[in-house]
């Protein structure tokens, strides 16, 4: 099982690597010096300029911009969206992943590219699929209407919205895992007389937490930072459907270039911290994968 | 775990909170240069309305491309009012939705259009390119800043202005007009969806020479941005923007809104309403109002969609359908 699956893990053989470079000092100079201007000029410029852009005008218009209604509600819808959405596909994603790499079933390569789709398709398209079908003249458009329940230009389509694009995140992250450890230490569990709840809460999830965790940490930064499809179905009614990107978009569009940018640099911020929090994780990630590595080629 | 639970928790609390206030409640479904207009209408609204009936009101606003938001209109979203770039996207709303009743143009005085508008030049500071009237545009080396006819209503009223002034010209036929459009638009380097978009690109990334605009959004980029930098020059001749007004019927009767819906239409025709408009650039239609800001609105000559065109259905049938004139000369370029 664990054999049909390659990994990459990163580390291994860096040591290797240093003594096999034979290109002169000056080359691995240049080319270290491209990606560091690359790196400068694509992600710190940008990153500098929202900053400053969103402190130019000073502390009081800064902070003015976060706590005006409308971007409060925004930061509340945005987290509404994101605490349904993770939540959702955290459950999804380990059922998912437990039934791909622990079970043989027909139809197992059809459930991976289902789960692959949304990062297939364009977010508009996903917007538009819950237009299609829950707006007024969609297919459940009369019905939900007789019954006075409102899906799209409302929270709970902006909630699908999200679901739906960050709905590959946790199962993509955890497949590969789950494969790689096997199904020994499940099956030594059963044997042992476990039922299959003790299982999973005992054997499966302790030993894929951090990759999860990982999964989620992506999760939710896409769930906080998706603009396309929820513009979709937003409606964009200030201070009730506006999510905190189209939030961002409005201000621009209305000359606030100072709130706009504040606005956009909690989005920065939630970047950063996505980006540490990260960091501390694969780190962690790094030591499950290697350790189910070599538990597999042992 | 435990910050997936708390984001959880703070979740469930913020939705709590949200169900909780419900007073009465309009959504004014608008295009896009009508928010700072909106914004102030609003506010005085919501004080007239607490004055009269001692009730309070809040006032949601959406704000889009004059197409897109018809659009999203059609496809549920519950407006109280649309306050359009023109008519025919309410037409749409009443013949595909059947939202409202076909003859809703004729409920409200003067066309339910309580503000009028046209379409002038924003050029850059000391006009280099020296565009003073319609020809100027179709000159070669002429960068030319519109939004897409397709989606956006203000680029619906550029098109049909530039057409009204080529058939106006002496020997101008209906041929002359379209190959006159077809040399504006090849002149057109990028076509925004709405007239927003159009301004932050001429405005802010510095695209064109010239920006063809709602009067009332040239007046406002320039205040906002810097008089400093840009002017406007209102051509001779322009066609008379008609933006309408209507309560959708079948949402304000299923909300039980009607009655405050329709006041708030209303209050758009009283003194301070249309006052509220002539400090945002529209042209108000009360002659007191007007006359006491005439000289901010260049006296164009302006003619009306009715007299050149014969209406809205009939100039989008011909013009912006799939496969019309716009279809036509935008391709052939």
């Amino acid at each position: 099982m664990a054999a049909t699956v390659s990994l990459h893990v990163p580390s291994v053989g860096i040591a290797v690597r240093s003594a096999a470079t034979t290109e002169p000092a000056w080359v691995r100079r240049t080319l270290i010096g491209l990606a560091l201007a690359f790196l400068t000029l694509f992600l710190f410029v940008p990153l500098a300029t929202v900053f400053y852009e969103a402190l130019k005008k000073g502390v009081d218009v800064y902070l003015n911009a976060l706590i005006e209604p409308d971007a409060l509600s925004a930061i509340k819808l945005t987290l509404i969206a994101a605490g349904i959405a993770v939540p959702a596909n955290l459950v999804f994603g380990v059922a998912a992943a437990w039934a791909i790499a622990k079970f043989e079933f027909r139809g197992k390569s059809l459930l991976i590219t289902l789960i692959d789709l949304p990062c297939a398709g364009s977010p508009v398209i996903a917007g538009l699929i819950y237009v299609l079908i829950f707006g007024a003249q969609g297919w459940c458009g009369p019905w939900l209407q007789a019954h006075d329940v409102k899906i799209v230009f409302a929270v709970p389509g902006i909630v699908l919205a999200t679901i739906f694009v960050t709905f590959p995140f946790v199962a993509r992250e955890l497949i590969p895992l789950m494969q790689a450890q096997g199904s020994d230490e499940e099956e030594a569990a059963i044997v042992l007389g476990a039922s299959g709840w003790q299982t999973l809460w005992r054997v499966t999830l302790p030993n894929v937490k951090w990759g999860l965790l990982y999964g989620v940490i992506l999760c939710n930064a896409r769930a906080m930072g998706e603009f396309g499809a929820v513009s979709v179905v937003s409606g964009h009614i200030r201070g009730m459907t506006n999510t905190l990107p189209l939030h961002v978009e409005i201000l621009y569009n209305e000359y606030a270039f100072a709130a706009a940018f504040a606005v956009a640099s909690i989005l920065a911020l939630l970047a950063l911290v996505t980006l540490a929090a990260k960091t501390f994780v694969e780190w962690h990630y790094g030591h499950e994968r290697q350790a189910a590595k070599q538990e597999s080629s042992a | 775990m435990s910050r997936i639970l708390s984001t959880l928790l703070a979740a469930a609390s913020l939705l709590a909170a949200g169900s909780a206030a419900a007073d009465s409640t309009l959504l004014n479904v608008s295009y896009d240069p009508t928010r700072e207009l909106y914004q102030d209408f609003n506010a005085a609204f919501a004080k007239h309305w607490k004055a009269k009936t001692g009730e309070t009101v809040t006032i949601k606003q959406s704000h889009g491309g004059a197409g897109k938001q018809a659009r999203a209109v059609i496809d549920g979203l519950e407006a109280d009012v649309v306050t359009l770039a023109l008519a025919y996207d309410i037409d749409a709303i009443a013949s595909k939705a059947k939202l409202l009743p076909a003859d809703w143009q004729k409920r409200l005085p003067h066309n339910a259009s309580p503000y009028t508008s046209t379409i002038v030049f924003l050029v850059r500071k000391g006009n280099p390119k020296g565009i003073k009237d319609w020809a100027d545009l179709v000159k070669p080396g002429v960068a030319v800043i519109t939004p897409n006819p397709k989606t956006s209503g203000g680029a619906r009223w550029n098109y049909l202005a530039a057409w009204g002034y080529a058939l106006r010209q002496p020997g101008g036929s209906d041929a002359k007009a379209k190959d006159f459009v077809a040399k504006l638009f090849a002149n057109v380097p990028v076509l925004d969806s709405g007239a927003r978009g159009s301004t932050t690109t001429f405005v802010e990334r510095g695209l064109g020479d010239v920006l063809l605009a709602w009067e009332n959004e040239a007046y406002l980029a320039v205040k906002e941005l810097g008089p400093d930098k840009f002017e406007i020059v209102t051509p001779p001749l322009s066609i008379l923007a008609e933006p309408p007004v209507s309560v959708v019927d079948k949402v304000v009767d299923k909300r039980g809104t009607r009655k405050l819906a329709e006041a708030y239409l209303q209050y758009l025709y009283t003194p301070e309403g249309q006052e509220i408009a002539a400090r945002h650039y529209y042209r108000p239609i009360d002659k007191a109002i007007g006359a006491k800001y005439a000289k901010q609105f260049a006296g164009a000559k302006l003619f009306t969609i009715d007299e050149v065109f014969g209406g809205w259905q009939k100039a989008q049938k011909a013009h912006f359908e799939d496969g019309g004139v716009f279809d036509q000369i935008y391709q052939a370029k």
